[in-house]
């Protein structure tokens, strides 16, 4: 197993979470909660801790646990990790959150029951995955019930031991070390020298599960701390298809070619028809089908990919995809990618 | 895991698709009827994936006989089928309203791919009969709908009339890259736009959804968030789609060769979910796979 993942599994986001000043009815006022929270856990599941930090203080009621940043309620299904590295102001740490036990806002939210809702959006999620890997989600549905128990355990606890050994029965990727100590050395210099061979051979080829959080922004920023804040769900948008990892002759699959091929509106040089793709070489079929005039770009739009935050990290983008695949994803088998892109209108050339 | 049910549920209602297509087509009554007999076995086989060439199958080559089709269609497809699906509904159902496209409008900044969208059928209205027979559950579309969108904040203040006891629910179907099939997504509110608890919703679906409901809470119709529209709705979990909608055409290759299998997808499929949600197709949809489009 790599540095990586085990940095991955024992990474955290440290939170400062306030109650929610319309339910304090006590003087003085609650103190914050410090929190450090797994970044592949999820905010449901800390409310075991904050419940009794809080609860002396609660106005009379049932509780309907939710959180917000800056008055954003925070979707509960999405890892805390993901949530912090597209949502939090730079350079803000701890990570100021709000904790309500009232007034669910179901309208916007998801209803949460507790563990066992986040572990069943963590098994669907991960049948999912299956899916777009083996094609058929059977692994994950037949999985003993303690195996389940185990794997949800794993995932809860951080152990990542235990869940390599859980998961690797639902035969949903390979893992190799050599490769990956090998690329992990040489990529800071010159990831070119890796070779196509080595990066794609070892990677079960095929379908990858990505769930992309897409913003766009259209002014120049230098650094992350005046990059615009997300304060709307309807700012980002949640992206769910899955990549083909696609060698090239002499070229390896590179994360930008991941992003570019995830996002064709965006880079429609990518539009150019691969065999066997066919949910990219979409639009070369339309072609031919689609009677309807509009159908053609006549204004595209020149993108450019400002930076990819994956676990905290933003990698240089000529990394080969297979090693953020292998190392970064969540346990899941999602791989979780903040991108953020500089949009500006151009008049295409045909 | 609590699978089964559903794959229970899909091949019995493959079961009634077949019935009612060997209906319009007597000479595959027995054949469609023995090809049920033992798919229900092999589904209860935990799902049984049987032949799974995902991806790199194109439905065109599948049609070509080279490979055996996966039961999937790619999104280009789903978009083709999609068009043909709203255009029998509008021909054969004219009282009901008709499934729009909607493009997506997911990337503010670019004209976005066209194919992108979904279909949407709104403001169905379930009327409760007094006898409470479930199996007679069935969704109606009342005229007299308002334009209110339920997007608005709700009125809490305003009086909600008891006897009114009508709820509005609203479809979607959505492709599906990770399982490249269409998921229906739904969501139910009362006439003053407040959404139903699942509680409520259960008691609109037709019997057996609802049993099975209870039995594989987290499994059969899941609460998720809409693709699109960053919103809790209901979907009726995908995972044996491809599954059972291999088993409608299984050994069909007439049709497969004309092309019908992308061009009736969504029919074929909405055939067997609608029945879910208590929303049935006429026959004649079915009717016009085998005849008019040959």
């Amino acid at each position: 197993m790599s540095e990586t993942q085990k940095n991955v599994w024992e990474g955290a986001v440290p939170l400062q979470i306030h109650l929610h000043e319309s339910e304090i009815t006590t003087l003085p006022p609650p103190p914050p909660a410090l929190v450090l929270a797994p970044r592949i856990g999820y905010l449901p599941l800390l409310i075991s801790l904050l419940k009794p930090h809080f609860s002396s203080t609660l106005p009379p009621g049932l509780d309907t646990v939710w959180f917000d940043y800056k008055g954003l309620p925070l979707k509960w299904y999405i890892p805390t990790g993901v949530l912090f590295d597209l949502l939090c102001v730079e350079p803000e740490r701890p990570w100021n959150l709000t904790v309500h036990f009232r007034g669910y806002p179901s309208n916007v939210l998801l209803p949460c029951e507790g563990e066992d809702s986040v572990k069943w959006s963590f098994i669907n999620s991960l049948k999912e995955a299956a899916y777009v890997i083996n094609g058929n989600s059977k692994n994950v549905m037949n999985m003993s019930q303690p195996d389940q128990v185990e794997l949800w355990g794993s995932v809860l606890n951080g152990n990542l031991e235990t869940y390599r050994r859980v998961a690797s029965k639902l035969k949903l990727g390979t893992f190799e070390d050599e490769y990956t100590e090998n690329v992990s050395s040489v990529l800071i210099k010159s990831p070119q020298s890796t070779g196509d061979t080595d990066v794609t051979g070892q990677v079960k080829t095929g379908r990858i599960p990505v769930r992309l959080y897409l913003w766009t922004v259209n002014e120049e920023f230098d650094d992350f701390e005046g990059a615009p804040q997300i304060d709307n769900w309807d700012k980002v948008s949640y992206i769910n298809r899955p990549v083909e990892i696609h060698k090239e002759d002499g070229k390896y699959f590179s994360l930008n070619d991941a992003v570019k091929r995830i996002l064709p509106e965006f880079f429609p040089e990518n539009f150019f028809v691969i065999e066997g793709d066919a949910n990219i070489n979409q639009s070369g079929e339309e072609g031919e089908r689609s009677s309807d005039p509009g159908s053609s770009f006549n204004a595209v739009e020149i993108a450019e990919i400002k930076f990819v935050r994956i676990q905290g990290i933003e990698p240089i983008l000529e990394i080969p995809f297979s090693w953020v695949v292998n190392n970064l994803m969540n346990p899941e088998y999602f791989l979780h990618m903040c991108v953020c892109l500089k949009v500006s209108k151009a008049n295409a050339v045909q | 895991m609590d699978v089964h049910n559903y794959s229970l549920l899909t091949i019995v209602s493959c079961c009634a698709f077949l019935i009612e297509r060997t209906k319009t087509c007597p000479s595959l009554l027995n054949e469609s009827l023995c090809r049920c007999v033992n798919t229900i076995s092999l589904t209860l086989v935990h799902c049984n994936p049987r032949i799974c060439h995902r991806r790199d199958m194109d439905l065109k080559g599948a049609v070509k006989d080279i490979i055996p089709w996966d039961g999937t269609l790619s999104s280009s497809d789903f978009y083709l089928s999609a068009r043909t699906f709203s255009e029998k509904w509008k021909m054969f159902n004219p009282s009901f309203p008709p499934w729009q496209w909607i493009p997506s409008s997911k990337h503010h900044l670019v004209a976005s791919h066209k194919v992108e969208g979904y279909l949407s059928l709104e403001n169905v209205c379930h009327i409760k009969s007094s006898e409470e027979e479930e199996s007679n559950s069935s969704l109606t579309w009342e005229e007299e709908s308002k334009n209110s969108q339920s997007e608005e904040p709700f009125d809490y203040a305003t009086l909600v009339c008891p006897e009114d006891e009508v709820n509005h629910y609203d479809f979607h179907i959505v492709y599906s890259s990770s399982y490249r099939v269409p998921i229906l997504y739904f969501r139910s509110y009362r006439s003053d736009g407040q959404l139903l608890p699942f509680n409520e919703v259960e008691k609109d679906l037709p019997g057996h959804s609802a049993k099975l409901r209870s039995e594989s809470k987290w499994t059969f119709i899941t609460h998720e968030e809409h693709p699109y529209l960053n919103r809790p709705w209901y979907k009726l979990h995908p995972c044996g789609t491809s599954e059972w909608m291999k088993l409608l055409y299984d050994g069909d290759s007439t049709l497969n060769r004309n092309g019908f299998v992308i061009e009736q997808y969504l029919v074929s499929w909405f055939s067997v979910i609608g029945q879910v949600v208590g929303l049935k197709i006429p026959l004649e949809m079915l009717n016009t796979v085998v005849y008019n489009d040959s």
